[in-house]
């Protein structure tokens, strides 16, 4: 029973704290992890910027397992961070269900859409962005055929495969596309051996431009690609810099940017509903750098930049697999 | 089917088989002398983890193979002192290494390098590099043995070819030495070794020690030779695989080779055919991708026929009772 009192008070008080006005943003890591290189990373570096610029501090946690998505959102909830920053569209269903309950906290969630009066929903428009890398794909491949390498197989990685195909389909009708996801579990974001393997495996059957869009999987997908010395194409953060010569470009989806912009407008400038980064809002696009300038030539350059005004003017719109749960130039 | 699919599947094959091959023998010794080794899976996580931070720092992936055969050595020797001198009961000691294999890499991963338990990418003399075996270009043109011989044989890691090697060593020493004979013996009927006036404690200590160094090996090649840097829970169940691989066999050191090759397989053509025409019929990815389960169950269910363990795993030896 005095057990039960402490917890009590305890609860309280953080109830008090939580209700303070010097609340702290938070931001929930999904499985994959902070230093995947790539979707986590991206929102790290987003809240690293934040905390230079700024000085502020900030509440973090990383997921490691699928059970702890509510604790954790929970936990984070009832420390007091505010607003609240969930990456992932895995914790779709736990926000929907916690978000009630904390009707004072705002939450934002990245990669999918919870419709509740204080949750703000982000999306990005992946297949834009995957067509662009799609049509660099079709401009660089010697043998006709590009491989795509997903993480785990879901609605979100099926966008960015079917926006690739449309791009490499565009650009040259004739090649081929092999697509591998990594798996069906979560497990599937982190798994740099299998991925490797994925890719080892779609080189042999000719592949000689690889996307990977596979969090932490990614990394051996690249590896792969560099070690039988074809071309890979990185993904969520420039990953140019992990190859030189071999990372062809990166989609880049500026998570970074939404997480740093969401710190910066904290709970004041808080708006819930519904925001899509496109291509013209920058949210995605491509990496050319100092590590792959040499590999993006002119020609290349053009036709990327063309179809990137193409896609902002409307003229060409990159079929989007979550409308129909299917995709005209790729089957799954 | 031509060629120029097998050749890349069963390359693919020999790639993943070897990390099993590792553990699966290092289970033979430690489960032939009398001891459970439910471990392996913990054993081949550190040792990854050891070798690629190791390799990382130093810059040289054969002294990250030594840290890892020494981490490794460490918990085998820790799962000796609990199941063979304090005679603690061998399952849940295996089971508590996996636990702290799996926390330990990660908190020290974070400690060394703060990448959330990565290790950094490696690259060059840091990573174990493919061999290309003599006359492989001259071979190259010469039509069926040229590809086998080229992208099938020649072009693996020193590690896969090490451990061919190390299926034969097990065969000598296990059927051919007096060490074997004694080793065998202590799994089956320990009190007559004890009779003979030969150390039970000893003989089980150094499998243990054997099991070490071979899940160590295992280790560093998945994290060094088949992937570039560790990443928390890289071994992703195949010390459990590998156990699985051993009942399968037997405990037989061919057999080991032969079901490590199996699973090998099983994997590579998951991984190679996730889209399969079946006569007219689309085989979905996901049965694919469950396929090695599922011939992992049906096999070791039907095809196995009487697996007898030797007959004193499990069981502590007390000299006098």
């Amino acid at each position: 029973m005095t057990l039960m009192k402490t917890l009590l008070g305890a609860g309280a008080a953080l109830a008090l704290s939580a209700a303070g006005a010097l609340a702290e943003p938070g931001l929930i890591i999904d499985l994959g992890g902070k230093f995947d290189k790539s979707f986590n990373e991206s929102a790290y570096n987003g809240a690293q910027r934040w905390v230079e610029e700024t000085g502020g501090d900030y509440l973090e946690t990383e997921l490691q397992s699928e059970a702890q998505r509510e604790q954790n959102l929970r936990k984070m909830a009832e420390r007091g961070a505010n607003p609240i920053i969930v990456m992932g569209f895995a914790n779709q269903s736990t926000l929907e269900k916690i978000a009630p309950d904390y009707p004072d906290t705002k939450f934002a969630i990245i990669d999918s859409v919870v419709d509740q009066p204080n949750v703000k929903s982000m999306l990005f428009s992946e297949q834009e962005g995957s067509y662009l890398v799609g049509v660099v794909a079709a401009m660089t491949t010697e043998t006709d055929t590009v491989g795509f390498v997903g993480g785990m197989d879901v609605p979100l990685i099926r966008r960015f495969a079917c926006g690739y195909a449309e791009g490499v389909k565009a650009t040259n009708p004739d090649a081929k596309i092999i697509s591998n996801m990594t798996g069906t579990t979560p497990t599937a974001w982190n798994d740099p051996v299998k991925g490797g393997e994925l890719a080892k495996s779609q080189v042999s059957q000719g592949a000689d431009v690889i996307y990977a869009a596979a969090g932490g999987t990614g990394v051996g997908v690249l590896q792969a690609a560099a070690d039988e010395g074809v071309y890979s194409i990185g993904v969520d953060s420039n990953q140019n810099y992990l190859h030189p010569g071999s990372v062809l470009t990166s989609m880049v989806k500026r998570v970074d940017n939404a997480v740093y912009k969401l710190f910066s407008e904290g709970v004041e400038g808080f708006e819930p509903g519904l925001e899509v980064l496109d291509l013209e809002s920058e949210g995605v696009g491509y990496a050319v750098d100092e590590h792959n300038e040499a590999l993006i030539t002119d020609e290349i350059k053009a036709a990327v930049e063309e179809a990137k005004a193409g896609i902002i003017s409307g003229e060409i719109v990159p079929h989007d697999y979550y409308t129909d749960d299917s995709c005209p130039t790729l089957t799954f | 089917m031509d060629l120029a699919t097998i050749i890349p599947i069963l390359d693919a094959t020999l790639r993943s088989a070897t990390p099993l091959l590792f553990v699966c023998l290092a289970g033979l010794f430690s489960e032939r002398s009398g001891i459970i080794d439910i471990g392996l899976e913990g054993k081949l996580l550190i040792a990854a983890f050891f070798s690629a931070s190791v390799a990382a720092m130093s810059g040289s992936v054969w002294i990250g193979l030594l840290a890892g055969i020494g981490a490794s050595l460490v918990l085998s020797l820790l799962h000796g002192v609990a199941s063979i001198t304090f005679r603690g009961n061998q399952l849940i000691s295996g089971v508590a290494l996996n636990f702290l294999a799996s926390g330990l890499t990660v908190v020290i991963g974070e400690n060394w390098f703060g990448l959330g338990g990565r290790t950094p990418q490696l690259s060059g003399a840091a990573r174990f590099q493919p061999i290309h075996l003599p006359g492989v270009e001259a071979m190259a043109d010469v039509p069926v043995i040229g590809p086998i011989y080229s992208n099938l044989i020649s072009g693996h890691t020193i590690l896969v070819y090490a451990a061919i090697v190390t299926v034969a060593l097990t065969w000598w020493v296990l059927f051919r030495t007096r060490f074997g004979l004694h080793l065998r013996a202590v799994g089956e009927n320990p009190e007559s070794v004890d009779t003979a006036g030969i150390s039970v404690i000893r003989l089980r200590y150094s499998a243990m020690v054997i099991a070490g160094v071979l899940c160590g090996i295992g280790g560093a090649y998945l994290a060094t030779g088949l992937a570039a840097g560790f990443v928390k829970e890289m071994s992703a169940g195949r010390g459990f695989i590998a156990l699985a691989a051993l009942i399968f066999a037997k405990w037989r050191p061919w057999y080991a080779l032969a079901a490590c090759l199996l699973f090998g397989f099983l994997d590579a053509v998951g991984t190679r055919f996730q889209k399969l025409e079946v006569l007219g019929v689309n085989v979905p990815t996901q049965f694919m991708q469950a396929l090695p389960y599922i011939l992992t169950v049906v096999i070791l269910a039907g095809f196995v026929g009487k697996a007898i363990p030797p007959r004193a795993g499990g069981t502590p030896y007390v000299k006098e009772r």
